[in-house]
């Protein structure tokens, strides 16, 4: 078990620069969720962490050492990979074994700890198989038994439920939450999708063009985003971001005024606008307004309430205080 | 199925047999000159030097084999198969040995001059060995070569195409391969041996066929540096075997070895047909 | 296209590339720069020492009557062996692959000739039509045709012409029907449904897809036709009667070994050289486009 410290750390890739210097200290056992666009930086940030790119500038920490110059063998790291990376002529034994092996671990303690990780990820009755043998579950769990088996201080997880199907990726998300609760291991999970980061998270850090917008927690990040980029990433539907001036009250420098779409009810009196189109989604209805300056607003009202026909004129209102203000730069204002 | 079968009428009754005809003829054409060696090689050398000889096969097959492999003409035939065996393994593996090394090289690291040696092995596709024939059978004789395997087996090693091969299929392999094989401890020879040799495996069968035949059926090499009646291959030899002069050749026994020389291609092409099928294919790409 | 490079080090890559670094450097390029460096010079009679000629070996070949011809016998040979080879191979791989069954046992038997060196291939061709004891020969006789290579020059042509097609049917057949193969049926049955009948979908569907098959059989075969043809002509002609059948590879064999004319060898090495090298550009180019076909 370690802690994990990033300390000004940048990219470069020749003379451009890709990341722009991270600070982040994660704590023993904690899970922390990388989050951005494709693009941003996540996946070279946990690359550098992993050893497998090196750092143009900064400070890597595993344990509190610095291990800019370490292999990635020498981090006691594991990683499991967006597309597995299992080796397809080895069984998934050996497989798992294979960083055992090499470190020279004696047969019978291989077989112990292999085993162990077997049962907790119910893979037993798969273990003479070959990687293309078995379900793309099945291969996804096998790249995380590869990665318990070497007992590390750290967990690295580089998109790795991105293969799956949509259900699977919903059970699997919550298999790697319990599976790293009871390990107590110190994970970095990189990950695109942001029901992931929010549903996973113990902290998530939301990256943009090769800069963290905002760490956090994963509510305190949703209800309180730092800048614009984090307020449109963080929620489905995204928030709605209407020019600042509508508000009378809005602060100095204020660009634009942010509302979630749980915020914003349909009411007697307010702004007026045009229903475009609703989605009926079962608990809940999406109704989309069309202001008269071709702002389009979203509105996420409870099924039970009377969804309005399209092309009707309605008013919009939202309470002041669950507006959030953001300067032309797109920082909190 | 119906909807080829809708399509396709030509395919049933007399069209089908049509083609089947027109195979079988291309068969015939294929198989007379290989046939006819085999009647010869099973006759008398009387029965073959009064026109026309038989065309089915007689009653002294294992008298000119035995014949041919015991003593041949110049040399005992079963001693050039063996040299033939041993160029043809040599090159085989000598060739793949060294490709395999230098693809990963190329491949898996960034090294000074790696764009060079690239640019230099590309140069070797081009120029077959009967292009430098002259100096490099001078090259050879300098080392003092002439007459051994490694004269036999060398220069025809020096060229790409196996190298290019296995640095196409090493681009296909998934990065992340390599990177779980740094994660997992693996120093590069580990990896290279742990995991990618095992992956290549069927592109390494697959080029083995090829080279075996192209080693086995060499012809001219063997015939410059090979003086030695004991340093022949089976394939240079027959022609060794026809007289100077106006001397009648020893029919039978050139035709029993002619059989012998293509029976070992033959049996590696054939029963390793789908690797062949695909090394060819793939080599040529 | 490029590896994300994943190791580092400089000694282990270099240590991998020596041996075929070495072996290259010795056979191939020390071998190919003598060639170049020969064609300058011609020996004294004693082959004691060179004599600076500059381009005088390629002037004189160039003038020589025998090489013009040898490089008329080359394009001839080399377009007859090309033409029948990929002839009859397409015959059979179109005649294979309407069959739905049974395709896989005429290719079992018709990839055999590759197995056959060329070399042996030439003595089998020799036997049939020796002019003693060949059984063909004997039957054109009964025909009353009067079958003698060693006399006729083009009689000797023609049989080393068959002799190496035949070597090549097995290569150009597999690649054929693999083409062939490849084609999607829905296409081919769209034109039967609009009516055309077999010659008219082969010609207007199938051939115009085959023709990066095509195109890359051509070169290959001529650049086999080049080179890998020695052994046919060795055993069969020897590059006779009167060089009627003595292509260049032969040409630089006969001078060199035969003749030991070293610095002409080598100006011939030069040029085949050059020849080969502007087939292997076009056969590189050639490919960069099937890509995008």
């Amino acid at each position: 078990m370690a802690t994990v410290s990033l300390k000004g750390i940048t990219k470069s890739f020749g003379k451009t620069e890709v990341i722009h210097g991270i600070d982040l200290d994660i704590a023993d056992g904690e899970l922390i969720v990388i989050v951005g666009p494709s693009g941003c930086g996540k996946s070279t940030l946990l690359r550098m962490v992993a050893g497998l790119e090196t750092v143009t500038g900064g400070e890597v920490q595993i344990g509190g050492t610095r291990v800019n110059e370490l292999e990635p063998m020498d981090r006691d790291i594991a990683m499991v990979f967006q597309n597995y990376a299992l080796y397809p002529h080895m069984s998934v034994f050996d497989n798992m074994a294979y960083g055992l092996k090499i470190a020279g671990t004696p047969k019978a303690e291989i077989a112990e700890r292999v085993g162990e990780a077997a049962t907790l990820l119910q893979l037993e009755p798969y273990l003479k198989r070959r990687p293309r043998e078995l379900s793309g579950g099945q291969r996804q769990r096998v790249a995380m038994g590869r990665a318990i088996v070497r007992k590390p201080s750290v967990f690295l997880f580089d998109e790795p439920l991105s293969n799956l199907d949509a259900k699977l990726r919903v059970q699997m998300r919550l298999e790697i939450k319990q599976l790293q609760r009871r390990l107590g291991v110190t994970s970095l999970y990189v990950t695109h999708d942001q029901v992931e980061a929010m549903t996973l998270a113990d902290r998530m850090i939301v990256m943009n063009a090769g800069r963290a917008d905002q760490i956090g927690a994963p509510l305190e990040v949703y209800t309180n985003p730092q800048t614009e980029f984090v307020a449109s990433f963080i929620g489905s539907p995204p928030m709605n971001f209407l020019p600042a001036k509508m508000a009378g009250d809005a602060p100095r420098g204020a660009a634009t005024l942010g509302i979630r779409p749980e915020h914003v009810k349909i009411a007697q009196s307010g702004v007026q606008g045009t229903v475009l189109y609703t989605e009926a989604l079962g608990a809940e209805t999406l109704v989309h307004i069309d202001l008269p300056d071709a702002t389009r607003v979203t509105v996420r009202q409870d099924a039970a309430a009377p969804p309005p026909r399209e092309g009707e004129t309605v008013s919009l209102e939202w309470d002041a205080g669950d507006r959030i203000f953001f300067d032309a730069q797109g920082s909190r204002c | 199925m119906a909807g080829v079968d809708s399509g396709m009428v030509e395919k049933r009754g007399l069209g089908r047999w049509m083609t089947h005809l027109g195979l079988i003829i291309g068969l015939l054409f294929i198989f007379f000159p290989i046939w006819l060696a085999f009647v010869a090689s099973t006759v008398t050398q009387p029965e073959i030097v009064k026109p026309p000889m038989p065309l089915l096969p007689g009653g002294h097959f294992f008298e000119n084999y035995r014949r041919a492999l015991v003593s041949g003409v110049n040399a005992p035939v079963a001693w050039m198969m063996l040299n033939s065996l041993i160029m043809a393994l040599g090159i085989a593996l000598g060739k793949i040995v060294i490709s395999l090394l230098s693809a990963f090289a190329i491949v898996y690291f960034k090294f000074p001059g790696r764009r060079l040696f690239f640019w230099l092995i590309f140069m070797t596709l081009m120029l077959p060995v009967e292009v430098r024939i002259v100096p490099t059978y001078e090259v050879v004789a300098n080392f003092g070569m002439l007459n051994s395997y490694s004269g036999l087996i060398f220069p025809l090693i020096a060229s790409a195409t196996a190298t290019f091969l296995f640095r196409q299929f090493f681009m296909t392999v998934p990065d992340e391969l390599a990177e779980a094989a740094r994660v997992d401890g693996a120093r590069p020879m580990r990896f290279f041996w742990d995991i990618l040799l095992p992956m290549s495996r069927t592109n390494i069968a697959a080029l083995f066929v090829i080279l075996f035949i192209y080693g086995w059926n060499q012809y001219l090499w063997p015939l410059l540096i090979t003086t030695d009646p004991s340093m022949n291959t089976i394939v240079m030899g027959i022609k060794q075997m026809f007289p100077s002069g106006d001397d009648t050749a020893d029919w039978p026994v050139i035709m029993a070895t002619s059989i012998l020389a293509m029976i070992p291609p033959v049996i590696v092409v054939i029963s390793m047909q789908k690797l062949f099928i695909r090394g060819l294919v793939d080599s040529e790409k | 296209m490029e590896k994300r490079v994943t190791f580092k080090g400089i000694w282990l890559p270099l240590l991998l590339v020596l041996p075929q670094l070495v072996v290259t450097a010795v056979f191939f390029f020390y071998p190919a720069g003598q060639a170049v460096y020969q064609s300058l010079f011609i020996p004294d009679p004693f082959g004691l020492s060179m004599k600076w000629v500059g381009l005088g070996n390629f002037e004189y070949l160039l003038g020589n009557s025998y090489y013009r011809a040898s490089f008329v016998t080359t394009a001839v040979f080399s377009t007859l062996v090309t033409v029948v080879s990929m002839g009859v191979a397409l015959y059979l791989a179109v005649l294979a692959d309407r069959l739905i069954k049974g395709s896989g046992v005429y290719r079992t038997l018709l990839i055999w000739p590759y197995a056959v060196a060329p070399a042996v291939a030439g003595v089998l061709w020799l036997f049939m039509f020796n002019t003693r004891v060949g059984v063909v020969t004997w039957y054109l006789g009964v025909l009353g045709y009067d079958w003698n290579h060693v006399l006729n020059g083009e009689e000797a042509m023609g049989l080393v012409v068959v002799a190496s097609a035949w070597g090549r049917i097995s290569y150009n057949f597999l690649f054929f029907l693999a083409a062939l193969q490849a084609i999607p049926r829905s296409v081919v049955e769209a034109a039967a449904i609009d009516g055309a009948r077999f010659w008219t979908r082969f010609r207007t569907i199938v051939w115009p897809l085959l023709s990066p098959t095509t195109f890359f059989l051509l070169v290959v075969n001529i650049v086999y036709a080049f080179f890998e043809t020695f052994g046919v002509i060795h055993t069969i002609t020897g590059g006779g009667p009167q060089q009627s059948t003595t292509i260049l590879v032969y040409k630089v064999f006969s001078d060199g070994f035969v003749a030991q004319d070293l610095g002409s060898s080598a100006a011939q090495s030069v040029i085949l050289l050059v020849i080969v090298g502007a087939l292997t550009i076009v056969q590189f180019k050639f490919i960069e486009r099937r890509v995008h076909y």
